[in-house]
């Protein structure tokens, strides 16, 4: 029964918030709700025993894509007010092809439920979700995961690649210049006359 | 009442078009359209996990490979949330706005 309460509320919240990204006006709010909307997936996780797969949604998405987003929609200058208006003409056609969306998954679902129609429960497993995690990521899927590593990097290096800028007037230090100093070049001998002082 | 795999397929479903609803809504706010790309990969997450969850565990036919994937698609969603970001900071240097709009016109 606890399970029950506790989906239809992790669901309704999740819904709830997703809904009130695509609707609020400040996209402070939207983060902020993008935030709750992933708690509450989190807690569906928990509830079909998925338990580290929740808690790395929770670090992921709270911990690091969460404030990447607060962090650019408070850089950027922008007059999200502005930015709100042409939401009511879009929302027939967004509406419409919402609800073409919805029908063809009602339509498949029911396929799949008149096919088989047993409710299946969450299968209750005899090793822990993160020992049965490992063993099979580091083994069956090592390959895949040390890609995903490769992508992590390259993502890093584009965003870095991209958002860095040359600006003039900027003192940087050259390494190559410096190594490339010698006595001669660093040091100019000059010969001052008593009480006259340098040019 | 049992709450079965078609429960959480039905929550998926809804994220899913939510998501794909803002993405034709707000036709203006780049950010917007971003974490609605973001809500469609929950989506799919959910469903890659309720679907593992739920699946007998038969030989030759590990059920945590949904998982599995469900970890590979947070890797990817975050990657793309990083570089769309980057992406964007770049394009407000350039125009001063993020008006999705004026994108079409490919004039540097």
């Amino acid at each position: 029964m606890l399970t029950v309460i506790s989906f239809y509320l992790l669901a309704f919240v999740a819904i709830a918030a997703a809904f009130l990204v695509v609707a609020a006006r400040n996209p402070v709010h939207s983060v902020m709700y993008l935030i709750l909307t992933f708690f509450s997936a989190a807690g569906l996780f928990i509830l079909m025993g998925a338990e580290f797969l929740a808690l790395l949604l929770v670090m992921v998405y709270v911990g690091a894509v969460a404030v990447l987003f607060l962090f650019v929609v408070m850089m950027l200058d922008v007059d999200f007010v502005e930015m709100k208006q042409g939401f009511l003409s879009y929302l027939p056609i967004g509406a419409l092809v919402a609800i073409v969306l919805l029908l063809e998954m009602i339509m498949v679902g029911a396929a799949y439920v008149a096919g088989e129609t047993k409710t299946v429960a969450v299968r209750e497993a005899d090793v822990s979700n993160l020992e049965a995690f490992g063993q099979v990521l580091y083994t069956d899927y090592a390959g895949i995961f040390e890609a995903a590593g490769f992508v992590l990097l390259v993502a890093m290096i584009g965003a870095i690649v991209l958002t860095l800028r040359e600006r003039d007037g900027v003192r940087k230090q050259d390494a190559t210049k410096q190594m490339a100093r010698t006595k001669e070049t660093g040091m100019e001998m000059v010969d001052i006359e008593p009480g006259q002082g340098i040019g | 009442m049992i709450i079965g795999l078609s429960h959480y397929l039905a929550v998926a479903a809804i994220l899913f078009t939510i998501g794909v609803f803002g993405i034709f809504v707000n036709r203006k706010n780049v950010i917007i359209i971003l974490m609605c790309v973001e809500l469609i990969l929950l989506a799919v997450n959910i469903n890659f996990v309720a679907f593992s969850t739920h699946m007998a565990d038969t030989a030759g036919n590990n059920p945590m490979a949904g998982q599995v994937f469900a970890l590979f698609i947070l890797t990817v969603a975050a990657a793309e949330a990083a570089v769309g970001l980057a992406i964007l900071v770049v394009y407000f240097r350039n125009r001063g706005n993020i008006a999705v709009e004026n994108i079409d016109l490919m004039k540097g």
